[in-house]
C-alpha cells in the first residue's frame, strides 16, 4: 500500500483512501469482529467506530514518530505495546463518560488490540510514512471503519427494536425482528451489504464494457 | 520488509532493542498511569451512581444507602473490610431505613442473569428486583422487567421458619397460572427458563442471607 | 446443573455461547482457512492449544496483578503474554514435532492476532473463575472453536461444487452461511437448564 508512494505529499486521496476504496472492512474484511459483535445499535456502533479512531490516531503517530527508533527485529512487540497502551486508556476514558455504554460494548473495547486494522496500519503505513501524513490516512481509516458499523447499526437497529438512535421509527404497530439484534443478524447484513456492493461494482463493470463496445 | 533490508537499522545490538523496548515500555506505563489517576474519581462515582440507581429502584423512596457485609458472625459496615456478602441498607429522608439490598444471581436461557433484590424486613418481603447484566433474549427474557402480571408477583413472601434458620416457603417458580402462595413467582409463558432463573437466583440468596441478617436488623437501622 | 460446574463451564463455552457464533471471536481466522476442511483442523488444533496455555498463564499473571493492585497493566501483560505463549508453542513444536509444525506452521503466527485467544483470557477473569474452572473454559472454548470452523469447512467445500450467481461467491455467501450456522447454535441456548 505505502511501500510504492515514496512522495510527502498529503491530498485528499490518503484520507479518503481508508473511507472508501480500502474501507477495512467492506473491501479489506478486517476487523470483522467487533464489526459483527457491538453492530446491534446505533449509539454502540458510534462508540466502537470513535474508540477504535482514537487508538489509530494515537498509535500511528507514536509508531510514526518512533519509526526511526525502533530496531527491525522487535517492532511488532514494540507495535502491540503501543497499541495496548492506547486502548487502556480510551477503555478508562469510556468507564469514565459512561458506565451503561461500557457495559454494552462489553470485552470488544479491550479486544480492540487484537483489531488487525490497527497492527496492520502501523506495520505498513506510519512505520514508513511522516506523523501527519500517518495521522491524515489513520483518520482515513477509523472513519471508514466508523462509517462501516453504522451501515451494519443502523440497518440492525432498525429492524431489531424499530428505532433509530433509542427513538421510535415505525411506530408501535411494528414487531421488531428480534433475530437482528441477535448474533445470526450481524452475519446476515453484514453479508447483505457485502451482496449489494458486489452488485453495484458488477453493475458498473457492464456499462463500462458496453461503452467500450460503442465506442468502437 | 525484505526489500528495505539493508539499513543501518539492521545492524540493531541486542543492547539497542533492549534499550528501545525498555524506553517504549517505561512511556507506555506512564500513559496507563496517568490515564487511571485522572480517570479513576469520575469511574468510582459512575460506579457509585450505578449501584444507587438500582438499590433506588428496588427499593422506592429511599434517598441514602450505606453499605455493609454479612457473614456468620454478624453485620460489619464495608468500611472496616473484611469478608462476607455485601448489602446496602437504604434510607429514606427522615432516616428510617426502607430495606436492605443483595445481590443474586442464577443460570438462565443464555447465561448468568445478575440481579439485585430489595428486602423489606417490616414485612418480610422481597419488594422487587432489578436486573444488572443479562444476556436473555431481547423480546422474551427482558420480559421479566416488563412484564406487569410478573412483576405483580412481588412483594413477595420471605418470612423466616420458625428456627430462624431458613425460609419458612422456599422461593419457587411455578408455571403460568398455578400460582397458589404469596411466596410462589408466577413464571410468564414464553420465558419460563428466565423467570425460574429469577426464583432461584432469589431462593438461593435469600436462603443463606436472611437468616443472617434478620436478627442483626436493629443494627441496621441505627444512623450514624 | 449448577451454573458453576465444570461441565456446565465447558458446554457453555463450546456450544451455548460459541466463541465464533455467538460471541463473534475470531472471525477473521473464521472465514479465511475454512475453505478446506484439513487446514480447518489444523487451525483449529493450533488455537486450542494456544488457548490452553495462554488461559493458565493468565491466570497467573492475573492473580500476581491482583495481589499487587496492577489490574490497569492487565490488557498490556495479557496481550505480551499471548504472543509470547505463540512463540513458545511454535519453537517448542519445530524442535519436537518437526511433522506438526509443518502442518501448522503458517497458522501459527497468526493466532496472536486472534481475538478469541485474548478475548477467552479477558472473559475468564471478569468471570472470575478458578484455576480449574479457566482450564475448563478455555477447552470448551477450543473446542467450539474447532467446532465451528470444521462444520464451516465442510460446507463450504460441498458450495464449491454449487453453482451461485456471481455476486454472492466469496465472502458475502461464507457470512450468510455462517449467519444460518448461527441461528441453528441459538437452539442450543437453555441447554441443561
Amino acid at each position: 500500500m505505502a511501500g510504492r508512494k515514496k512522495d510527502d505529499t498529503i491530498t485528499a486521496d490518503t484520507f479518503l483512501e481508508g473511507v472508501w476504496r480500502e474501507n477495512p472492512v467492506f473491501v479489506m474484511l478486517l476487523g470483522m469482529c467487533p464489526v459483527l459483535a457491538v453492530t446491534n445499535s446505533v449509539m454502540n456502533a458510534i462508540a466502537m467506530g470513535v474508540a477504535t479512531t482514537f487508538v489509530l490516531i494515537g498509535s500511528s503517530t507514536l509508531v510514526s514518530l518512533l519509526r526511526h527508533v525502533i530496531p527491525k527485529q522487535v517492532r511488532i512487540a514494540t507495535y502491540i505495546v503501543i497499541i495496548a497502551t492506547f486502548v487502556t486508556i480510551v477503555d478508562y476514558i469510556i468507564q469514565a463518560i459512561s458506565l451503561d455504554l461500557y457495559n454494552a460494548l462489553g470485552a470488544f473495547i479491550q479486544l480492540i488490540v487484537v483489531n488487525c486494522i490497527i497492527l496492520g496500519r502501523a506495520e505498513a503505513y506510519a512505520s514508513k510514512n511522516r506523523p501527519l501524513k500517518a495521522v491524515v490516512s489513520g483518520l482515513g481509516m477509523g472513519a471508514g471503519f466508523t462509517l462501516a458499523l453504522l451501515c451494519l447499526g443502523s440497518v440492525r437497529e432498525l429492524l431489531g427494536s424499530g428505532t433509530l438512535l433509542g427513538f421510535s421509527v415505525f411506530g408501535s404497530q411494528f414487531e421488531p425482528w428480534v433475530v437482528m439484534i441477535l448474533p445470526p443478524g450481524g452475519f446476515f447484513v453484514l453479508g447483505g451489504w457485502l451482496l449489494l456492493f458486489n452488485w453495484l461494482k458488477e453493475r458498473k463493470e457492464k456499462t463500462e464494457v458496453k461503452e467500450a463496445l460503442h465506442a468502437r | 520488509m525484505s526489500s528495505t533490508a539493508p539499513l543501518p537499522v539492521a545492524a540493531a545490538s541486542s543492547a539497542r532493542m533492549i534499550q528501545v523496548l525498555g524506553g517504549i515500555a517505561m512511556l507506555s506505563g506512564f500513559l496507563v498511569v496517568l490515564t487511571y489517576q485522572l480517570t479513576l474519581p469520575r469511574i468510582e462515582e459512575n460506579r457509585q451512581r450505578a449501584i444507587e440507581r438500582a438499590v433506588f429502584q428496588v427499593l422506592p423512596g429511599a434517598t441514602t444507602r450505606r453499605d455493609f457485609l454479612v457473614d456468620d458472625s454478624g453485620v460489619h459496615p464495608a468500611s472496616e473490610g473484611g469478608g462476607g456478602t455485601k448489602v446496602y441498607a437504604a434510607y429514606d429522608a427522615d432516616g428510617q431505613l426502607k430495606g436492605i439490598a443483595a445481590e443474586a444471581g442464577a443460570r438462565g436461557y443464555q447465561d448468568i442473569v445478575r440481579i439485585l433484590y430489595g428486602y423489606d424486613p417490616a414485612c418480610q418481603c422481597i419488594t422487587g428486583f432489578a436486573v444488572l447484566q443479562s444476556t436473555e433474549t431481547p423480546g422474551l427474557g427482558d420480559k421479566i422487567t416488563k412484564d406487569a402480571r410478573f412483576l405483580a408477583n412481588f412483594p413477595l413472601d420471605a418470612r423466616l421458619a420458625a428456627d430462624g434458620k431458613e425460609l419458612a416457603n422456599a422461593i419457587v417458580t411455578v408455571k403460568h397460572g398455578s400460582k397458589s402462595g404469596p411466596w410462589q413467582i408466577d413464571a410468564i409463558s414464553g420465558a419460563t427458563i428466565t423467570s425460574a432463573a429469577v426464583g432461584k437466583g432469589l431462593n438461593n440468596s435469600a436462603q443463606v442471607l436472611l437468616p443472617r441478617l434478620q436478627p442483626h436488623i436493629e443494627q441496621l437501622k441505627v444512623q450514624p | 446443573m449448577h451454573a458453576d460446574s465444570l461441565t456446565y463451564i465447558f458446554l457453555n463455552a463450546a456450544i451455548i455461547n460459541n466463541f465464533v457464533l455467538a460471541l463473534f471471536l475470531g472471525i477473521c481466522p473464521f472465514l479465511g482457512v475454512s475453505a478446506k476442511l484439513k487446514t480447518a483442523v489444523s487451525m483449529g488444533l493450533a488455537v486450542m492449544l494456544v488457548m490452553l496455555i495462554s488461559s493458565i498463564c493468565a491466570y497467573a499473571i492475573n492473580s500476581v496483578l491482583v495481589s499487587y493492585d496492577l489490574e490497569f497493566l492487565r490488557l498490556i501483560s495479557y496481550i505480551a503474554v499471548i504472543a509470547s505463549a505463540v512463540q513458545l508453542v511454535e519453537m517448542s513444536m519445530k524442535k519436537f514435532s518437526p511433522a506438526l509444525f509443518r502442518a501448522l506452521g503458517i497458522f501459527l503466527p497468526l493466532i496472536t492476532t486472534n481475538c478469541a485467544i485474548l478475548g477467552l483470557a479477558l472473559f475468564q477473569t471478569t468471570k472470575e473463575y478458578d484455576f480449574v474452572q479457566s482450564v475448563s473454559y478455555s477447552l470448551g472454548a477450543g473446542t467450539g472453536f474447532i467446532l465451528a470452523l470444521v462444520l464451516m469447512a465442510g460446507l463450504r467445500e460441498k458450495l464449491e461444487l454449487a453453482e451461485v450467481p456471481s455476486i454472492s461467491q466469496g465472502a458475502a455467501l461464507s457470512l450468510m452461511l455462517a449467519g444460518i450456522l448461527s441461528l441453528a447454535f441459538m437452539g442450543f441456548a437453555g441447554l441443561g437448564a
